[in-house]
């Protein structure tokens, strides 16, 4: 937006910010992205010609990480309402910190696969597993991008722009990060329920 | 007339014509609002203000030369299949200095031709048609006519220019490696594009259009994104969505096909890269090379299709809409009249975009689909006729006694119309199963989609340069080349697409190289020669266009602040708006775009801005209650 331009003189769109409107757009088209790869997940497997795959229980673990890495960052939202400035800065190292932990098993859980014998590509592959590979990365390239705004707003914390009446810059990070926890939520239940 | 135009809220004054868009404004015009606009308070570096420029006006008209860029190219390549197709026995080693290899003993190279075809359609659907149609004028038009100072995110509109730019490079480059261009046809189906081996353009070339397409894919969602969120959040006081003019309505609903199919393509552009070079198998299954199984197993070529044209069949309606838009807003400019069926233009907009979504499989007929699944998306691909000929209806209306004025655009628009009925109505054929089957991949599909997608929003960004030129660069262009233009043009695309119908019913299949191997179709030898006289006359007729256009950004007349007496909000800003578009406050909006020779008024136009306080005589009943 100009600076110039002040959001007084417009008339009323949703009621969010043109910032949240911009990155809930952005998260309308990731979530086409992994429509498109589920839905060819489905379209293929019932082609035949499909090996199923054991999941490694790592991923129950990390489901977890996850969840908790949303429930600090909530909570580093619902603190900077109140002007707890020194909780923001635990909850939101908290979420970074667990979203890193997460990154790391997913990358176990990678070595998993590969030691049960699901690849991603070459001869000993099939298709199931390459999905599986896809899928996770497309997720784990997503959330280092949650990262890097989480670390962003980290950092605008210690700067004290993160307070009651700043509350864009976290809002949207916790939108996202909810967003991806959801995200892969999703892919998870879809791969327990089609493996 | 200029009194109508003064508005009412900007206090700023008069400014004289000044100079066309690049040249640097004057130092004392800022001075006077310098206060309204810390932004230009300092001369901004070149670089910053006409490369690397965050200022919607300046990214829209960078795209619109890049597109004119790519269209130069893409006709460029079309004349030389066409040479090749015209005259089959004729020599063609006079291109040798250009062409160098490609050109075997006078005759184009085989592999050459199918990547010419490839680049073709390219070029045209994405480089030309999407960014250097939607991008140049959503780009342009969405702030100005909405009330904004600028897009919702000027940072991000730059990224959106410049991956365009840098997947421009990459496509550009394809063009000279040694094995050529990607040559698997512009829908780049597997297999034929996810052997690297198979044939020589789906060596490099084809990795170069993959990640050239994945970077384009990039700029078109920055660029949606910010789309959509300036329509949403940044439309001035007033401006509520029914009163938006219905280009913004268009320019609004392509965004969003853009954001929810582009996605798609990059899944399917992913899953072929994996394919191509990581050893996965999602499109790759039981094949055989020169007498070798590869290892590839389980894969599914349809499945790309299905993901392909998920993202295809929206396309076509991101290339066709914006032109459906700028038609509409420059037809009723011209026709002195308000748009007919304002509404229902918004509703049919907004049906053919939710249609556009579940029709995508009617590429694919002839894929061994289930014939019941067939006949649902025939059902709904017919469908689409209805919200198209109320378009076509509600345009007819809009031109019936009206006051009609030929400009150059006005004429353009009355070409698209003309055009997108002759077009469409082969779509109502193509679209039952039965009858595609027949026509699959013949001469009869190619002439549907040129005239309705191709040729028509050709017409549609023709229309919009003539029209929304005075306001980029200060000054009009040549009326009397525009008609020339004009004629060569609605000719030679009628002259060159009309034949093919009948080429293509007789069964002349599209991308062959050669088919003076089949008796059955030497007799349409005169007929090919035709074709292909009237395409290369209709593109060096495009020349006229690139000289008139670049002669007027620096030698045109000097435009007025609102040359053709138009209702909507860009026509209140400065001759050339500078960053931030208007020099004093932004206006604020009280009634629709389309009110044109309205019964009682002084003036036969009423822009946006003016408040019906001011407009007594020829107010509606409940328009003075708004008034009072």
């Amino acid at each position: 937006m100009n600076p110039i331009e002040s959001l007084s003189e417009k008339e009323i769109g949703l009621g969010w910010h043109p910032k949240r409107v911009l990155l809930i757009l952005l998260m309308v088209s990731s979530t086409m992205i992994f429509a498109s790869l589920t839905s060819g997940f489905i379209v293929r497997r019932d082609e035949g010609n499909w090996r199923e795959f054991d999941l490694p229980s790592i991923l129950a673990f990390n489901t977890i990480v996850i969840a908790l890495s949303s429930v600090a960052l909530q909570w580093a939202y619902m603190s900077a309402k109140k002007d707890e400035i020194g909780r923001v800065k635990l909850g939101l190292a908290l979420a970074l910190g667990l979203g890193l932990v997460f990154l790391v098993g997913q990358w176990l859980c990678w070595g998993a696969l590969v030691d049960g014998r699901t690849f991603f590509g070459g001869m000993d592959a099939n298709v199931s597993g390459s999905f599986v590979y896809v899928l996770m990365g497309m997720h784990a390239f997503h959330l280092l991008a949650g990262l890097v705004f989480l670390a962003v707003v980290l950092r605008r914390t210690f700067n004290y722009q993160v307070h009651s009446r700043a509350l864009l810059s976290i809002g949207n990070a916790s939108i996202l990060w909810h967003f991806l926890g959801a995200l892969w939520l999703y892919l998870y239940l879809f791969l327990l329920l089609n493996h | 007339m200029s009194d109508m135009s003064a508005k009412p809220n900007l206090s700023a004054g008069v400014q004289t014509a000044g100079g066309i868009g690049t040249a640097p404004a004057s130092h004392t015009e800022h001075g006077e609002h310098a206060h309204h606009d810390e932004h230009e308070h300092h001369e901004q570096h070149w670089l910053w203000k006409y490369v690397f420029s965050q200022d919607h006006k300046v990214i829209g008209k960078q795209f619109l030369i890049t597109g004119i860029f790519w269209a130069i190219i893409g006709g460029t390549l079309s004349s030389l299949f066409r040479l090749q197709l015209g005259w089959p026995e004729g020599t063609m080693e006079w291109l040798t200095p250009v062409l160098g290899k490609w050109i075997e003993g006078g005759k184009l190279n085989p592999e050459f031709y199918l990547a010419l075809v490839t680049m073709h359609g390219t070029i045209m659907v994405f480089f030309v048609l999407t960014a250097g149609l939607s991008g140049t004028f959503s780009n342009f038009l969405i702030p100005l006519q909405v009330g904004a100072r600028d897009m919702a995110s000027g940072f991000m509109n730059m990224l959106s220019y410049w991956f365009f730019f840098l997947s421009s490079i990459i496509m550009f480059m394809s063009l000279f490696l040694e094995t050529g261009p990607a040559a698997s046809g512009w829908t780049i189906y597997p297999p034929l594009s996810a052997l690297p081996q198979a044939i020589p353009g789906s060596g490099m070339g084809m990795t170069m259009w993959l990640v050239s397409m994945a970077f384009f894919i990039v700029s078109q969602l920055l660029g949606g994104v910010n789309y959509v969120t300036t329509v949403i959040n940044l439309r001035t006081r007033g401006m509520s969505m029914s009163k938006l003019p219905l280009t913004i309505w268009a320019f609004f609903l392509t965004a969003i096909l853009g954001i929810l199919s582009f996605p798609v393509l990059f899944s399917a552009v992913l899953l072929l890269v994996f394919d191509r070079s990581f050893g996965t198998s999602f499109f790759l299954s039981d094949i055989y090379i020169a007498g070798q199984a590869l290892p590839n197993q389980g894969g599914s070529p349809v499945l790309f299709q299905h993901l392909f044209w998920f993202l295809g069949h929206p396309e076509v309606y991101i290339v066709i809409m914006p032109a459906m838009g700028m038609v509409s807003e420059v037809l009723a400019t011209n026709a002195r009249k308000p748009i007919f069926g304002y509404r229902a233009m918004i509703g049919s907009l907004i049906g053919i975009s939710l249609l556009s979504f579940v029709v995508w499989a009617h590429h694919m007929f002839v894929t061994g689909m289930n014939p019941f699944l067939g006949s649902v998306f025939m059902f709904l691909t017919l469908i689409i006729a209805v919200p198209s000929g109320v378009k076509v209806f509600n345009w007819l209306a809009t031109l019936w006694r009206g006051n009609i004025r030929f400009t150059t655009a006005m004429m353009f628009s009355i070409g698209f119309v003309s055009l997108f009925i002759s077009g469409g109505l082969t779509g109502i054929i193509l679209g039952n199963a039965t009858l595609d089957i027949q026509m699959h991949n013949t001469y009869f599909v190619v002439a549907h989609f040129h005239l309705v997608m191709g040729s028509a929003a050709f017409f549609g960004l023709f229309a919009g340069v003539y029209h929304w030129f005075p306001k980029m660069f200060g000054r009009m262009m040549d009326e009397k080349l525009g008609y020339v233009h004009f004629w060569l043009t609605f000719a030679g695309v009628y002259l060159v697409f009309l034949p093919m119908h009948y080429v293509g019913i007789a069964g002349f299949p599209r991308r062959y190289y050669a088919w003076t191997g089949f008796d059955s179709f030497s007799q349409f030898a005169d007929l090919n020669k035709f074709i292909s006289t009237a395409a290369i006359f209709a593109f060096f007729a495009q020349f006229i266009f690139i000289f008139n256009f670049f002669y007027s950004i620096w030698r045109g007349r000097r435009a007025t602040e609102n040359p053709w007496n138009s209702n909507t909000l860009e026509w209140t800003t400065p001759v050339v708006p500078g960053h931030g578009n208007w020099p004093g406050e932004i206006p604020a909006v009280y009634r629709w775009p389309y009110d044109y020779s309205k019964p009682g008024a002084e003036a036969d136009f009423i822009p946006q801005n003016v408040p019906y306080s001011q407009t007594q005589s020829s107010n509606l009943p409940y328009e003075q209650e708004l008034a009072d």
